[in-house]
């Protein structure tokens, strides 16, 4: 059982840094918020299963929570935002893919060495959690630091957030409060986002964050 | 105990008075705020003498301030007690000088506040009995004084000024932490106690020396590290600029004394031979600045820089023969550091006042366009007359008396076992010599262009006498030259706890000596009586006025000033202040000052006038200050980008920092 237990919650979390990698590579901003609702999916999925194996009902609660808002709610809108802007069927450039997806699986060899020394003495469901976890995290970020378009900057930051709820439900004990406090983090960003994106579009014209560092006229990349 | 509790109520109450200033109104704040200072610092300038006369046992005040649990400890023993004295005397006669000067401020509520926490900052550093409150002192000293250099801010002069201030203090003050942070490390705590305890270990106890040196040293103004003195002291109100020159100093001094004598325990040999040829190297570059320098104020202070090394040769001395076990010779240097520290406080701030006086009569600094002060400002001219003669060391002044002790001690040296220290300081007492004559020159040359000589320009041709305040405490300050210099044997005996509590000897009991004389080492040796002396100067004066007003004529006669045989009615034909400098600069120019003299001499036919060029640069502000000031500015326009950076730019810095973090741990384990 235990067995299973492990394996099924390792395959779940691997599924998500595989996620995460999808994300790196597509420039289609249809079809990363699509990829985007299957990450959170695959979180729900992955925490529903911490909550079966560590026997706290609370945490179902946080995955439906995920799937809830970050499967359902928060793509459509953002697919419904980009339709009222137009920018539905825009690409997002992104330079070197290859180099992007070298420098990726590096993020994750380098998490796994340090997640995996740090916690030597943790148990080993919560050992692999938190590995993925912080490669999802590191993942997340890079994909932040190479987009230029707002929403893809967007979706990096929620599959970060991903990434962090991921190790909080890994680590055994952690309080309701902290996951709901999570949630709310993330709504609010969103909103603010939401808020930021028609910002940029109505002064810009375009969501591509290039325009405003143009508009400061100051150096560029 | 009574007396740490009344010194730090009167630290309190400057600190009240500090907050008070702010809320009079602007119009009669300055008077009042001056008067209750001259009240504070008088009442604890008793206090301090009190103790000082009468030391008491070792029983620190413990108040529940300062870092919690540990608490703050407050202690004045001998030492402290004589540098209060010296703070608070200066600090009162300045407060009595501001009543009067300070109703020509134009702003007084950018100088009054910081006057009052200086003060208290000051008398803080003095009685602390653990790192903390010494640094908490310190920083208050250094801010408000800051923020009295910069409080005539319109003027770009003072604004670099205090930024040069600023950066300098800010530089001594880490020093002095880390300082404190060695010994506190090694001893286990932070009151002086534990420090004692830190310093057992002779390589910390040789670093923290260094790192003091360089702390104390930048706030008192030893070479290298001299070049705010010039820039700052000038740049503050004349009773600031008195006290920070006077006083501050001091405070500096009091610090080093502190370490080298108190914290660090047993010095070592060589400690002594780098206080010593630094100090010498400041005493002559102090003075040679002065001789040539023509802004009152500056003069001043390179003078100050002067004293300063004087007075760090005495410790040096005193340091090299307390590590070689001659504890009278010990006494005697030190007691003459702390003599000349006194003396210096009094005649500096006399001569700062001074300088004052001559900038409210006459609206200026700058001694070339003074001249013929004496028949418009008597009485200052009297005052500034003594004063110079005091820093010139001439006898029966107090300047004398201390700069001859200093010298006895610099002729005991032979008994020294080391080569290095025999060598060492009689050139230092050859350079103390030269830099006493130069010290003379410059004194002679700024008091006979301002006062003596025809006027230069309508200023001073219009200068008045200034107020009864400035006059009375500039009055009390040349009394208490006159009492020090023609009766030092009681001031030593004051001092010889001191002494004995920091270097473990003593000089031989003055008022045990027939006649008032002053005895360093041992009646068959050398004595000094500057009441003879002083006796001497006033009746052979009187005598010959009588017999010259006897015999020849009693009426006063005024006849054209000699002008080396060309009469000239214009006042343009008198010596100036630069080509009284003209020999001195000649002879140190090329090396100390890289002058450079260009003559342009027009063809004949040319109509245009002759001119003199005088290009001179500082040579250490070259060496030392230009580079570290380039490769900051340089390192700061490469940061500058980092303020321009996209959103992805900054993510990046972020993204690149975690990772690089995190590959750290990795490859740490």
């Amino acid at each position: 059982m235990s067995n299973l237990a492990f394996d099924v919650a390792h395959l779940l979390a691997g599924g998500l840094v595989l996620a995460s990698f999808i994300l790196l590579y597509q420039d289609r901003l249809s079809g990363l918020i699509h990829v985007f609702a299957l990450h959170a999916c695959l979180l729900a999925l992955s925490v529903g299963w911490q909550a079966w194996v560590q026997q706290s009902p609370h945490l179902y609660l946080t995955a439906v929570i995920a799937l809830a808002f970050k499967a359902i709610v928060i793509p459509v809108s953002l697919l419904r935002i980009m339709r009222r802007l137009g920018i539905h069927r825009s690409i997002d450039i992104i330079g070197g893919v290859g180099t992007t997806m070298l420098l990726g699986i590096g993020l994750v060899a380098l998490s796994m060495v340090v997640m995996l020394r740090a916690t030597e003495f943790a148990d080993p469901l919560a050992r692999e959690d938190l590995a993925f976890a912080l490669s999802v995290v590191l993942l997340g970020m890079l994909m932040m630091v190479t987009r230029r378009n707002a929403v893809s900057q967007v979706i990096g930051f929620m599959s970060l957030e991903n990434g962090l709820i991921l190790a909080a439900a890994g680590a055994k004990g952690m309080p309701l409060v902290v996951e709901i406090s999570v949630t709310f983090s993330i709504v609010i960003a969103f909103i603010v986002i939401g808020i930021f994106l028609f910002r940029i579009r109505e002064h810009f014209d375009t969501v591509d964050v290039q325009a405003i560092d143009d508009l400061r006229g100051e150096r560029r990349e | 105990m009574k007396a740490e509790v009344a010194i730090l109520s009167g630290i309190v109450a400057l600190f009240g008075v500090a907050i008070l200033s702010v809320l009079l109104p602007s119009k009669r704040a300055s008077a009042q705020v001056y008067v209750l200072c001259l009240v504070i610092c008088a009442a604890m300038f008793g206090i301090a003498t009190v103790r000082l006369l009468d030391p008491a046992a070792y029983e620190p005040l413990v108040l529940p301030l300062g870092l919690p649990g540990v608490g703050a400890l407050f202690h004045i023993d001998s030492l402290s007690a004589f540098f209060l004295l010296v703070i608070n005397l200066g600090g009162a006669l300045a407060s009595l000088y501001g009543i009067g000067y300070g109703a020509h401020e134009h702003e007084p509520k950018r100088v009054l506040p910081f006057y009052a926490a200086f003060l208290a900052g000051m008398n803080l550093v003095i009685i602390a009995e653990d790192a903390y409150g010494f640094l908490i002192g310190w920083e208050f000293m250094s801010l408000s004084s800051w923020a009295m250099v910069i409080s005539s801010h319109h003027e770009a002069e003072n604004r670099r000024a205090g930024f040069v201030y600023i950066s300098m203090a800010s530089f001594g003050a880490l020093t002095l932490l880390i300082a404190f942070g060695l010994l506190a490390n090694a001893g286990g705590g932070v009151g002086f106690a534990a420090l004692r305890a830190g310093a057992a270990d002779t390589q910390i106890a040789s670093i923290v020396l260094g790192l003091v040196t360089i702390g104390a040293g930048s706030k008192a103004g030893l070479a290298p590290l001299h070049v705010w003195l010039p820039l700052a002291h000038p740049a503050a109100p004349s009773h600031v600029s008195g006290l920070m020159s006077g006083v501050m100093t001091k405070v500096a001094v009091y610090a080093f004394i502190r370490f080298a004598f108190d914290l660090l325990g047993a010095p070592a040999p060589w400690w002594s031979m780098l206080i010593i040829a630094l100090s010498g190297a400041t005493a002559i570059i102090g003075v040679l600045q002065a001789t040539i320098e023509s802004d009152l104020k500056r003069l001043l202070a390179y003078s100050t820089v002067e004293n300063i090394g004087v007075v760090f040769v005495g410790l040096g001395l005193a340091l090299a023969f307390k590590a070689n076990n001659v504890p009278w010779a010990a006494a005697l240097a030190f007691s003459a550091a702390l003599f000349h520290v006194l003396n210096h406080s009094l005649f500096k701030s006399l001569l700062f006042f001074g300088a004052g006086a001559v900038l409210v009569g006459s609206g200026e600094r700058n001694i070339e366009k003074l001249g013929g002060l004496i028949h418009r400002m008597p009485q200052t001219a009297i005052f500034m007359l003594g004063g110079c003669m005091a820093i010139s060391a001439l006898p029966p002044l107090n300047g004398f008396a201390s700069e001859w002790l200093m010298f006895q001690a610099i002729l005991v040296s032979p008994v020294l076992p080391q080569w290095g220290l025999k060598l060492l300081i009689p050139a230092v007492g050859a350079a103390l010599a030269l830099s006493a004559a130069l010290c003379a020159a410059a004194f002679i040359r700024a008091y006979g262009i301002a006062f003596l000589g025809r006027p230069r320009s309508p200023q001073a041709a219009n200068s008045n006498e200034v107020d009864r305040w400035s006059l009375a405490s500039m009055a009390i300050l040349l009394a208490l030259c006159l009492f020090a210099g023609v009766l030092p044997g009681p001031v030593l005996d004051a001092l010889s706890p001191v002494a004995r509590a920091m270097v473990g000897g003593k000089i031989p009991i003055q008022s045990s000596i027939d006649w008032l004389s002053v005895v360093p080492i041992d009646e068959g040796r050398s004595s000094y009586n500057g009441l003879l002396v002083f006796t001497f100067i006033a009746l052979s004066a009187l005598l010959s006025k009588q017999i010259i007003h006897r015999f020849a004529s009693h009426a006063t006669r005024r006849s054209p000033a000699w002008d080396c045989g060309f009469p000239n009615a214009a006042p343009d034909g008198q010596y100036t202040a630069s080509s009284f400098a003209q020999p001195l600069r000649r002879v140190f120019g090329r090396q100390a000052f890289a002058a450079q003299e260009t003559v342009d001499m027009p063809a004949p036919g040319d109509m245009r006038p002759a001119s003199l060029r005088i290009v001179m640069r500082d040579r250490i502000w070259d060496a030392l200050y230009e580079p570290v000031a380039t490769v900051v500015n340089r390192i700061a326009d490469q940061l500058n980008r980092v303020h321009y950076l996209t959103i992805r730019g900054y993510l990046s810095l972020v993204f690149a920092a975690l990772v690089g973090l995190l590959f750290t741990v990795a490859i740490w384990a």
